[in-house]
């Protein structure tokens, strides 16, 4: 049994301009220990999806349907109280910004002990001490001193430090990491993402990991989904993902460069924006963007196919949701993968699978990311 | 250290404040025709012509306006109040004796509304846009509307005069027995209700924008009980902007005790105050008014140490 298993979920937000469905028939299944990616740009659900995994959607937004089971409990159908013996405990989350993320008139480490002392019955002296071992595994030097600032006496990544702490403090199975590098700077954001990638193996907890980056993915994670406008739209292990995107829309995901760091908007090599939710285009919503679309894809919405045969695939199988899988389309998806990411260091020389076909060109495309990247390094 | 400064600052910045209302109120007095003698000389016809212009000399009533005011400010410099003329008492110990009535309705007016105010807010901010909230925002309305001088006399029509709770005026007696007590219960609770409706609404929305902040949904999400995110987190964010308007309300609270007082006869400064202005007793008025100034000067300042002790980021320096 997995860790955590998400069956068809749906999420529909009520507003003024119609109801937004923000998550749509989502599956997907994360294991004990497992770092599980979720990418895509703004607005694709990821954020939704983390925040129902707690049962946190606001006041606007309703599960619609859908299953969402941990070690085997459905949380959807748990009484409040027992959803909150969860949170925070079993299930933690970073959240994007540590500087809204905190309180702003309690101290840090308050902000700690208060989860420590609620989750595990500890008295204060004893969830102090928790909490201070904590900060200092996350790197907050003097961390017994720093105990006591509150969170305007510490710098950006400090803070974000500090909400790793939180979030680790009750040795959750499942951290939730919603963007949680995004607000720091380059440096900052590798130290912090290789601290994460180590507690994580050290508290043995599986993370799930969201971001719009996927030089971030490429830095932790096994796995990876692609989402798109609420739906996934790619399912697959990091290697097959680099190597051999099967998704029009990952493809151009991967033509801008997947280093970590670079602050360029990756998807500027994918003509227009992402769809307003409250008028999904038809069909594969992907359509209106893609390269390859055609007439067929206006009407006939791909389901999330094993690529190799067609067939549909389960949970946790290597998919695709485009149409060109299942015979559908008159033509061929033609393009050609071009690895930027091999020579590009940290981001992919950890995780290198064999030489791809037809990898390392088309560098001198994106001189500025690149330039600035490797002032870093 | 730094907040004594602060707070040495603040104090030092309210004297020219203070001077110009002095100069203001001693300007409105002396525009608006009569004085004391003329009352005076009116109640008692065989006063002659030599005698008043004596009286007013010895009251120091006969020079032109700006010489009448350096003789107050001199007197006011060396804590000479001036003299209740109608009493022939000094004006010190005539305020003192009523500071304490009028104290007691301030502060007891003050609790009500806090008390109405902070837990109306905190519900109609939890669950707003459901009944409660429209309830709560008809109470505010309400009390936004409803003037003073007829809350009070309603409050006495009904508690008074038909239930026979409490009696029409307040007893003749000193402040801390029983009855009088007892009888506050009115007075306090019209000018609580005033008040508390600007607060409740502040508190509110400030609470309702608090509750959108992410470290709430952080702290909902580390699995505290609600309780504990609202009264805890929320609660401590959104008293930072109720704290300034508080403030704000002991002005408004000084005001209602005029009306509220004569209403109920309550034997404090806002019921000397309206006498001292139709017996024209100028001293008495510009004690008041001055008194009046430096209360709410302290409550503002009183404010902004809350306002430190609340916020961390806030740092006088
Ligand atoms: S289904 Fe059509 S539009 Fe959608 S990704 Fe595939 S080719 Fe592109």
């Amino acid at each position: 049994m997995a860790l955590l298993e998400v069956d068809d979920l749906t999420v529909n937000y009520y507003t003024e301009e119609g109801v937004v469905t923000a998550v749509e028939d989502l599956s997907f299944r994360i294991d004990r220990g497992e770092k599980f990616g979720v990418v895509g740009e703004s607005g694709a659900g990821k954020s939704v999806t983390a925040l129902s995994l707690l049962r946190l959607v606001e006041r606007s937004g309703r599960i619609e349907s859908g299953e969402i089971r941990f070690k085997g409990e459905d949380l959807l159908s748990m009484s409040e109280s027992a959803v909150r013996d969860v949170r925070g405990n079993e299930i933690a989350m970073i959240f994007q910004d540590a500087q809204t993320a905190l309180n702003p008139v309690y101290t840090v480490g308050e902000q700690i002990a208060e989860t420590i002392r609620h989750h595990l019955d500890y008295g204060d002296a004893a969830a102090r001490e928790r909490t201070v071992r904590l900060l200092d595994d996350v790197g907050i030097p003097e961390p017994e001193a720093r105990y006591d600032d509150y969170p305007h006496e510490f710098s950006g990544g400090m803070q974000q430090r500090a909400v790793i702490a939180m979030a680790l403090s009750c040795d959750p199975d499942l951290l939730i990491a919603d963007e949680p590098t995004t607000a720091l700077d380059v440096t900052i954001e590798a130290k912090i993402l290789d601290r994460l990638d180590r507690l994580a193996a050290e508290y043995d907890t599986a993370i799930q990991l969201i971001t719009h980056d996927l030089g971030v993915i490429a830095e932790v994670c096994d796995r990876v989904l692609v989402m798109y406008a609420g739906r996934a739209v790619e399912r697959a292990s990091v290697e097959e993902l680099y190597y051999d995107p099967k998704h029009p829309y990952t493809v151009g995901l991967m033509s801008a460069i997947p280093r970590i760091g670079d602050r360029q908007d990756r998807l500027q090599t994918i003509p227009g924006t992402m769809p307003d939710l409250v008028e999904v285009p038809s069909g594969c919503s992907f359509h209106p963007r893609c390269p390859f679309a055609e007439e067929a894809c206006t009407r006939t919405r791909p389901q999330l196919v094993d690529p190799a045969t067609g067939e549909r695939a389960g949970p946790d199988e290597r998919s695709a949701a485009c149409l060109a899988y299942t015979g559908d389309l008159d033509g061929e998806l033609d393009y050609e993968v071009e690895v930027r990411g091999r020579d590009a260091g940290a981001a992919t020389a950890e995780s290198e699978p064999p030489e791809p076909d037809g990898g390392g060109v088309d560098r001198g495309a994106d001189p500025d990311a690149d330039s600035e990247g490797k002032a870093d390094e | 250290m730094s907040l004594r400064r602060f707070v040495a600052i603040r104090v030092a910045s309210t004297i020219p404040i203070l001077f110009g209302v002095s100069v203001f109120t001693f300007a409105l007095v002396h525009l608006t025709p009569g004085d004391p003698i003329d009352q005076l000389v009116a109640l008692n016809p065989q006063i002659s012509a030599a005698e008043e212009a004596a009286i007013r000399a010895r009251y120091g009533l006969d020079g032109p306006v700006w010489q009448q005011y350096l003789t107050w400010m001199s007197n006011l410099l060396r804590g000479d109040f001036g003299t209740v003329i109608a009493v022939d008492q000094p004006v010190g110990p005539y305020i003192m004796a009523r500071l304490p009535e009028t104290v007691a309705l301030g502060l007891f007016g003050w609790a009500i509304a806090l008390l109405i105010a902070i837990p109306t807010g905190i519900y109609a901010a939890v669950n707003k846009d459901t009944l409660g909230d429209d309830l709560s925002r008809v109470f505010a309305l309400s009390g936004i509307s409803l003037p003073n001088f007829w809350l009070g006399l309603m409050l006495i029509l009904v508690f008074a005069l038909w239930l026979d709770l409490w009696p029409v005026l307040a007893p003749d007696k000193p402040l801390l027995s029983p009855a009088m007590l007892w009888y506050l219960i009115l007075p306090g609770v019209t000018i609580g209700t005033a008040s508390s409706a600007t607060l409740m609404r502040v508190m509110r929305s400030s609470m309702a924008e608090e509750l959108n902040k992410e470290y709430v949904t952080a702290a909902r999400a580390k699995g505290l009980p609600e309780r504990t995110v609202v009264l805890k987190h929320v609660l401590r964010n959104s008293l930072i902007s109720v704290t300034t308007i508080a403030a704000f309300l002991t002005a408004g609270i000084f005001a209602g005790a005029v009306v509220v007082e004569q209403v109920f006869a309550w034997p404090g400064l806002g019921r000397a105050f309206v006498q001292a202005i139709i017996g024209r007793e100028v001293d008495l008025i510009m004690a008041i008014t001055l008194f009046t100034g430096v209360t709410i000067i302290l409550a503002n300042l009183l404010a902004d140490i809350v306002y430190a002790v609340l916020d961390p980021r806030i740092r006088y320096d």
